[in-house]
């Protein structure tokens, strides 16, 4: 884990560490804004962490139960199991300068390049 | 379901179904609004979650119908623990699958928003949960910690207005918790969304002495109890006092008990006191009420009657050396098991909590006759009027119960406010009153009322002897009532009296005796005198008579001699009348 610490520091939106993004998209059925969100976040990783992430969208109508680990509550919900720590993101994440911020992408206050 | 079944029942304005908490239904007339969310709040610590809690338990339990218990705050683990002291099993429940905790944990330093959302997941977790074991019951504690950890108001508040609705809709009903805020009712003013009942918790304290308060602050298509109602957090869960309970209809009993003292028994009616009656006995200092209280107690044990004795002010020890004394002996009852003692100190704990005790020793000892001694001394925990109203709660539920109740109240000097405020709930007010003349102290007593038999209006004077209680009549004079010495020296006055009155009559009666013999005597005297005479009478008759036959026959003798022709008349001789003898 420690390895990976150094990314946060350098202020740059490339991303050295070797392992792979493992991240949740947590929807509620087929509705626009989990459409959205999940459109805004393939973009968002293509640009920022190609080809080193992985996106595992759950569907909480078919998988109720799955809502109490993760301790979901917002639709749709984004979470960054890895790297840790874990990082939540709320909404249909069309704030891309928010979702960079909440990924850990980007230091809050930032701005984009 | 649950909508389908109030439409069956058009009529009926409100189902309610039992909120599992003792008092609560009584208050609310039946219980929480049934498919219906209520809010519970309250400052903290005040018992919100546990009322939730039990709410549910007891649901789950008692009522079969399971529930969900959605904690914002604390998780699973600390909850069951928290609620193990109240001996609820949330284990067991939840692998019975009676109850579901799910714990919501939002970490505000892991969330960022970005862009729109709902909450919609809540949604699918509570409907999950319901679901899962089809719960009738649903405890949201406390969702007010959503303000905190989600940025957005806006969309929190659109979100909780669509979750009531949405619990509505389901059918379930809801317990929601929520924080007091300054002038709120909630912090973040949840009584907005849930506006069907409302129930404010308040801990308060007074005195040094803290008193939990439930207020009913609202509750929609439903009459229900507006006052503060002290409620209790004990090893039994919640309970809710009620004032009183719905009505006046305990039953009354014409059975007669006897109040172990046999004169008293005859001044009240002849056969003592109705069982589930309460009695006051007050006095002053030292005048016998605790005594009066062990002989009703001794009396029952006598029959074979449980009797339990709340102590305020002696020990157990104390007590039943004092009494032997008088010559009652408690501690065989004590360990016949017939007679128990509770002592504790009033101020302890508040009224409400003395309350709980004896609704709780009552219920599980059973017993037939109740003494509190002294229940004045209660007043130094609360306000006249919060004893009151505790008495009028403790009177109906002896009533209820069936138990007769005595009440030695302690008054000092003239009599004081608080034994008249409490002398209504009474059935029967015995007055022991120390009497002073004549350089000593004696105890007077008297029934200055009892309710529904003839009693003797009649003031006795009590005496504690080794023998037990006795009730001697007083003299009463024209003037004043005496007692002790003095009564005994008027006794010893009366009783010379009396002795003089009787000597004065034997002498009379032997006066007349003699006054009798005397006469005989002189009857005799002058009988011998008449007899006397009528003899010497008798013989000058005799005597003459002889005399005139004598001369009669002289003459003859004297004309034959001198040979008469006349015929001389012997027989017709006029003299002749007194010699027929």
């Amino acid at each position: 884990m420690s390895k990976t610490a150094p990314a946060e520091k350098k202020n740059s939106s490339k991303i050295p560490s070797e392992e792979t993004w493992e991240l949740r998209l947590y929807v509620a059925g087929q509705t626009s804004k989990s459409v959205t969100a999940f459109a805004n976040l393939k973009k968002i990783c293509q640009q920022h962490i190609t080809g080193k992430y992985h996106i595992e969208v759950i569907d909480l109508l078919k998988n109720p139960a799955l809502a109490k680990g993760d301790q979901i509550l917002a639709m749709p919900t984004l979470v960054r199991k890895l790297p840790t720590p874990i990082r939540k993101i709320l909404g249909d994440l069309s704030n891309t300068e928010r979702v960079l911020v909440g990924l850990d992408l980007r230091q809050r206050g930032e701005q984009a390049a | 379901m649950k909508t389908k079944n109030t439409k069956v029942k058009e009529l009926r304005p409100l189902e309610k179904i039992s909120s599992g908490i003792s008092g609560l239904d009584e208050i609310t007339g039946g219980g929480l609004p049934k498919g219906r969310p209520t809010l519970v709040c309250g400052n903290a610590g005040c018992g919100k979650t546990l009322l939730a809690m039990e709410f549910l338990v007891r649901g789950a339990v008692e009522h079969n119908e399971p529930g969900v218990f959605m904690a914002f705050e604390e998780n699973e683990e600390e909850l069951t623990r928290n609620v193990a002291s109240l001996g609820f099993d949330l284990n067991a429940l939840s692998a019975q699958k009676k109850i579901v905790l799910d714990h919501v944990h939002v970490e505000r330093s892991e969330i960022e928003e970005a862009g729109e959302y709902d909450l919609e997941g809540l949604f699918v977790r509570l409907n999950y949960a319901i679901d899962s074991i089809g719960a009738k019951r649903v405890v949201l504690d406390t969702l007010e910690t959503l303000f905190a950890a989600l940025p957005n108001e806006a969309i929190l508040r659109s979100e909780l207005r669509r979750l009531f609705r949405w619990l509505k809709d389901k059918g379930v009903s809801v317990i929601i918790t929520a924080e007091r805020g300054d002038g709120l009712l909630t912090r973040h003013g949840l009584e907005e969304y849930v506006a069907d009942c409302v129930i404010l918790l308040d801990h308060r304290v007074n005195e040094q002495l803290s008193t939990r308060r439930l207020r009913v602050v609202k509750y929609r298509g439903s009459v229900h109890g507006t006052n503060e109602y002290p409620f209790l957090i004990s090893k039994d869960g919640f309970s809710v006092l009620p004032v009183t309970s719905m009505g006046l209809d305990h039953p009354a009993s014409s059975e007669r008990l006897s109040s172990g003292v046999e004169r008293l028994d005859t001044m009240l009616g002849g056969k003592g006191y109705f069982r589930g009656s309460s009695i006051l006995v007050s006095g002053t200092a030292g005048t016998g009420k605790t005594s009066i209280g062990a002989a009703f107690v001794d009396a029952a044990a006598r029959r074979g009657e449980r009797s339990l004795y709340f102590l305020f002010e002696e020990s157990q020890n104390q007590i039943v050396r004092n009494m032997n004394s008088i010559g009652l002996n408690l501690g065989q009852w004590i360990n016949k098991g017939l007679l128990q003692f509770h002592a504790s100190r009033p101020s302890i704990y508040g009224l409400e909590m003395h309350l709980l005790t004896i609704y709780d020793a009552v219920k599980k000892f059973k017993p037939r006759v109740v003494v509190m001694d002294p229940v004045t001394n209660l007043v130094t925990v609360g306000t006249e009027i919060e004893v009151r109203s505790m008495l009028t709660r403790l009177i109906d539920f002896f009533k209820t119960e069936q138990v007769t109740a005595l009440f030695p109240s302690l008054t000092t000097g003239d009599s004081s406010s608080s034994e008249i405020a409490i002398s209504s709930l009474m059935d029967v007010w015995i007055l022991l009153r120390n009497i002073e003349s004549g350089g000593e102290r004696n105890r007077g007593l008297y029934i200055l009322k009892s309710r529904g038999m003839d009693h003797s209006n009649q003031i006795r004077e009590v005496l504690l002897s080794n023998h037990g209680i006795g009730l001697v009549d007083v003299y009463a004079g024209p003037t004043e009532v005496l007692t002790g010495s003095a009564r005994i020296e008027q006794a010893g006055l009366e009783k010379a009296e009396v002795d003089r009155r009787k000597a004065q009559m034997d002498r009379r009666q032997r006066e007349i005796e003699r006054q009798r013999e005397v006469t005989s005597a002189q009857i005799a005297v002058l009988k011998a005198g008449l007899e006397a005479k009528i003899d010497e009478l008798n013989q000058e008759i005799t005597e003459e008579n002889l005399l005139d036959q004598v001369n009669a026959k002289s003459r003859f003798n004297i004309a034959a001699n001198r040979q008469a022709d006349v015929e001389p008349k012997l027989k017709t001789n006029g003299h002749s009348a007194g010699t027929p003898k």
